[in-house]
């Protein structure tokens, strides 16, 4: 009954969304007030229909109902409450659905805070994103239905996939999603705005937020599956370069470009077309992603199985979706004229470049995702392209980037000042210099051409960027006024541009000063790498909920002390008849050690993989600074300010803006 | 004009989405075909269950005969697949199946087969894996064609299925 009424509830949201597209439209057409109104009850009507939807599956799912073809496919009666939770989304259907949930949420949310919108801008953004509402619940109901049920019941599921059962991948395709997803409101704002042809200030200071929440979602989201992937894999790496996280990586870089024309549009007034744009690609990629993901096209240790026709239909769907926003572009676009001159050593100037490294590099990226597939398409031959060549174009193009970060805190809107730009960078610069230099030779004795830059350039980068906020307190009389003087939105610019350059001293000094070793260790052997000693003391038998390992100890001595003990396990998944690797690491903010267990031998001995990682933690440290400049920053007090400003003036009776 | 730039952009990308759509990544050119099977010296899996020691086959036990090299394992979802058509396959004599049993064990594949009969004559056991590695195995079932002189032909990744006999090894075989 659970699943009928899950299904029920799927069809009766496709009709809403349907209605909550063409209605908005016909009443944009015919100025007709309560047409327009009615976008937002079919918004949270929606809503309504996708949340019973997940709450019926997700029962199914902790019911254990096999009669569901999706829950027999990924559960099993074995699997832990949380995990049967999670694997909701560990497969094709439930990930959708969890897309479709979330996409309906966003869409809820623009129809409650829309109080400061005009009403016909709020009515077509909600009805543009019903389009894509419309569009996967299509998708979902004609390819991919999450409550098909399977006769005869099985008496037990083929379980979620090992590689799921871990809490960072239980969380990390929702807070990815909510990224990708959420991108979709800066599309649906930038549509919306070509067709009304009303680009302006005001616009920029609406999708700002919006944008800027979905960013820091993705940003955590990226930064979770990297931290998973070094937990889980057992390689000890953090990012692949793989096609999947290519296809999360470029609407992160489109987004924060986004991010960063919004301002100028907000400030200036100038790049508006840019800014529209950018807004298109942004979800064009995370629609991209989407399709990589599920079509099949590209290898991929991400892809769900895939299967032609669903390729085919999100193909179609991208094709309808990108290819009229960007015919309205086309046309829409010329007419958005900005006001004023662009000064390119001025705030808005350097912001500008920041762009062009920003979108080359998600160029270059995709560039390097695609011209596999291209190659094969053109029977050009079988090629995969690896992290050779993405380090070696990535690395160049960000790393002006840092370099533009400070200078963008000092120098100000219209036009900069190069006396004064020096006066205000040149201890910063001072302090970054004596930093990379003392910094590798303090902690690691030596100096690498990667670890100085790289402390340079992160240096520099958390330096400078303090300045505006230290600027603005030294500004006030009294410190503790002062600190509360500065806007959250400064202090999240700050927070995140800090977070950048937390990342690449991390980036930088991992892979200057990290080891790796694969040794062969007999019971109570030991092994040294860098400044520790491995002792492996053996391995036994020990017994998971759902499936049996193999536990190592291994024991780690620095000099005469004992530093930790680690546990490393082989797991085998009886109901999947899988093999995981699950390392253990013992962390630090200064270095992991990172032990993975690998084959037993004949005579009783192991493979082990032994790495020590410098500072690996700053990577994701950094990931978590800038999620949290962006919190702070989308709930800045100007953009609440200006919602209850504008629901005032509507309670005095005066018309809103 | 320069604003419809994106637009074709998306163009070229989709026509190239469409053609990739149908092709699979996976299926990549072994480097093997053409050249002569890897050598390989394996114990026989006496089903059903004989006393002794089994006896160990080479790559010249084959010679004289084209025959199919079917990796397989009873854990294996897709060997389940691709089982019935090689049963009937097999029993057409169109063809000599050998079956190399890849990382399982004896008991597990008596027990397999006994259930669903056996296609294979004979079966050779890789416990660890190693003649896997050599032929470039690298998920069951991988099925190849080798001829009667010992050349590998062709190799058919994941189950086999009427259409791949029909469509691709047949042929083969046909020729002399």
């Amino acid at each position: 009954m659970i699943p009928e009424l899950g299904h029920f509830a799927l069809i009766l949201a496709l009709g809403i969304a349907l209605l909550q597209t063409v209605a908005p439209l016909i009443g944009y057409a015919r100025r007709d007030a309560k047409l327009l109104a009615f976008a937002g009850s079919a918004a949270q009507g929606q809503f309504f229909c996708i949340a019973v939807a997940y709450v019926c599956l997700t029962i199914s799912f902790v019911d254990t109902d096999f009669s569901v073809a999706y829950v027999a496919a990924n559960a099993h009666t074995d699997l832990p409450l949380i995990y049967r939770v999670s694997a909701v989304w560990g497969a094709h259907e439930g990930s959708l659905l969890l897309w479709m949930f979330m996409l309906s949420g966003w869409t809820f949310a623009v129809s409650v805070f829309n109080r400061r919108l005009p009403a016909d801008l709020s009515a077509l953004v909600i009805a543009i994103l019903g389009v894509i509402s419309t569009g996967l619940l299509l998708f979902m109901l004609l390819t991919s239905n999450p409550f098909e049920r399977l006769f005869p019941v099985p008496l037990q599921g083929r379980d979620l996939n090992p590689l799921l059962q871990d809490f960072g991948l239980a969380i990390h395709p929702p807070t990815l999603y909510m990224g990708y997803v959420g991108f979709s409101v800066a599309f649906a704002f930038a549509v919306a705005a070509l067709i009304t042809g009303k680009l302006d200030a005001a616009w920029a200071r609406w999708t700002r937020p919006w944008t800027t929440t979905a960013w820091m979602f993705l940003t955590l989201g990226i930064t979770l599956g990297s931290w998973w992937a070094y937990n889980e894999l057992g390689w000890g790496g953090w990012w692949f370069w793989d096609p999947v996280e290519n296809a999360s990586f470029m609407p992160w870089l489109a987004g924060t470009a986004l991010i960063h024309s919004l301002a100028v549009t907000e400030k200036r007034g100038l790049l508006k077309s840019w800014t529209a744009l950018l807004a298109i690609l942004t979800f064009s990629l995370s629609l991209l992603g989407t399709f990589l993901v599920r079509s099949g096209v590209l290898v991929s240790v991400h892809a769900f199985a895939s299967d032609p026709a669903r390729g085919l239909f999100i193909l179609i769907f991208m094709a309808i979706v990108t290819g009229s926003a960007l015919l309205l572009y086309a046309w829409r676009a010329p007419k958005l004229v900005s006001i004023g001159e662009l000064n390119l050593f001025s705030r808005e100037g350097l912001l500008l470049f920041n762009n062009v490294f920003l979108v080359v590099a998600a160029a270059a990226i995709l560039v390097g995702t695609l011209y596999p597939l291209v190659l094969d398409a053109l029977n050009l031959g079988k090629i995969s392209v690896g992290p050779p060549y993405f380090n070696a174009v990535f690395l160049p193009m960000i790393a002006p980037l840092f370099v533009l970060v400070g200078l963008g805190a000092v120098v100000p809107w219209k036009k900069g000042k190069v006396g004064e730009t020096w006066q205000r960078l040149k201890l910063p610069a001072l302090a970054a210099v004596a930093i990379a230099i003392v910094l590798p030779l303090a902690l690691h004795g030596r100096a690498t051409l990667l670890a100085v830059t790289g402390a340079l350039l992160g240096a520099w980068t958390i330096i400078a960027a303090s300045q505006d906020v230290w600027r603005r307190i030294r500004a006030k009389r009294q410190f503790i006024t002062g600190l509360t003087s500065v806007p959250r939105a400064v202090w999240g610019m700050t927070l995140a541009h800090a977070g950048l350059g937390v990342w690449a001293l991390g980036v930088a000094f991992v892979i200057s000063y990290g080891f790796e070793k694969d040794v062969r260790l007999a019971p109570n052997a030991s092994t040294e790498i860098g400044d520790f000693t491995f002792g492996f003391v053996g391995a036994q038998e020990a017994k998971g909920p759902n499936f049996v390992a193999q536990q190592g100890e291994v024991t780690i001595e620095h000099g005469d002390h004992s530093v930790a003990t680690l546990y490393p396990q082989k797991r085998f998944y009886p109901s999947q008849r899988n093999v995981m690797t699950e390392s253990a690491v013992e962390a630090s903010l200064l270095r992991d050690l990172y032990v993975s267990l690998g084959e037993r031998f004949d005579d009783g001995s192991w493979s082990l993989r032994i790495y020590v990682k410098p500072m690996i933690r700053l990577i994701w440290l950094g990931g978590v600074l800038m999620f949290l400049g962006g919190c702070l920053a989308a709930s800045d007090r100007r953009y609440r300010l200006a919602m209850a400003a504008d629901r005032k003036a509507v309670l005095d009776g005066a018309q809103p803006a | 004009m320069r604003f419809a730039i994106p637009l074709l952009v998306l163009a070229v990308l989709i026509g190239f989405f469409a053609v990739g759509l149908n092709r699979d990544p996976r299926t990549l050119p072994s480097p093997l075909i053409g050249k002569a099977a890897p050598a390989f010296e394996l114990p026989v899996l006496e089903f059903p269950k004989k006393d002794g020691a089994p006896p160990l086959l080479t790559n010249a036990d084959f010679v004289g005969k084209p025959i199919l090299v079917n990796f397989f394992a009873s854990w294996c979802a897709g060997c389940q697949v691709e089982h019935p058509f090689l049963m009937r396959l097999a029993q057409s004599g169109q063809v000599q199946i050998v079956g190399v049993d890849y990382k399982d064990a004896d008991a597990d594949v008596r027990q397999w087969l006994g259930v669903r009969g056996n296609p294979y004559a004979p079966i050779l056991v890789d416990l660890d894996g190693r003649t896997g590695i050599d032929w470039g195995v690298y998920g069951v079932p991988e099925t190849f064609v080798v001829d009667a002189r010992g050349t590998i032909l062709h190799k058919h990744i994941g189950a086999m299925t009427p259409e791949a006999w029909e469509k691709d090894i047949k042929p083969l075989l046909v020729k002399p």
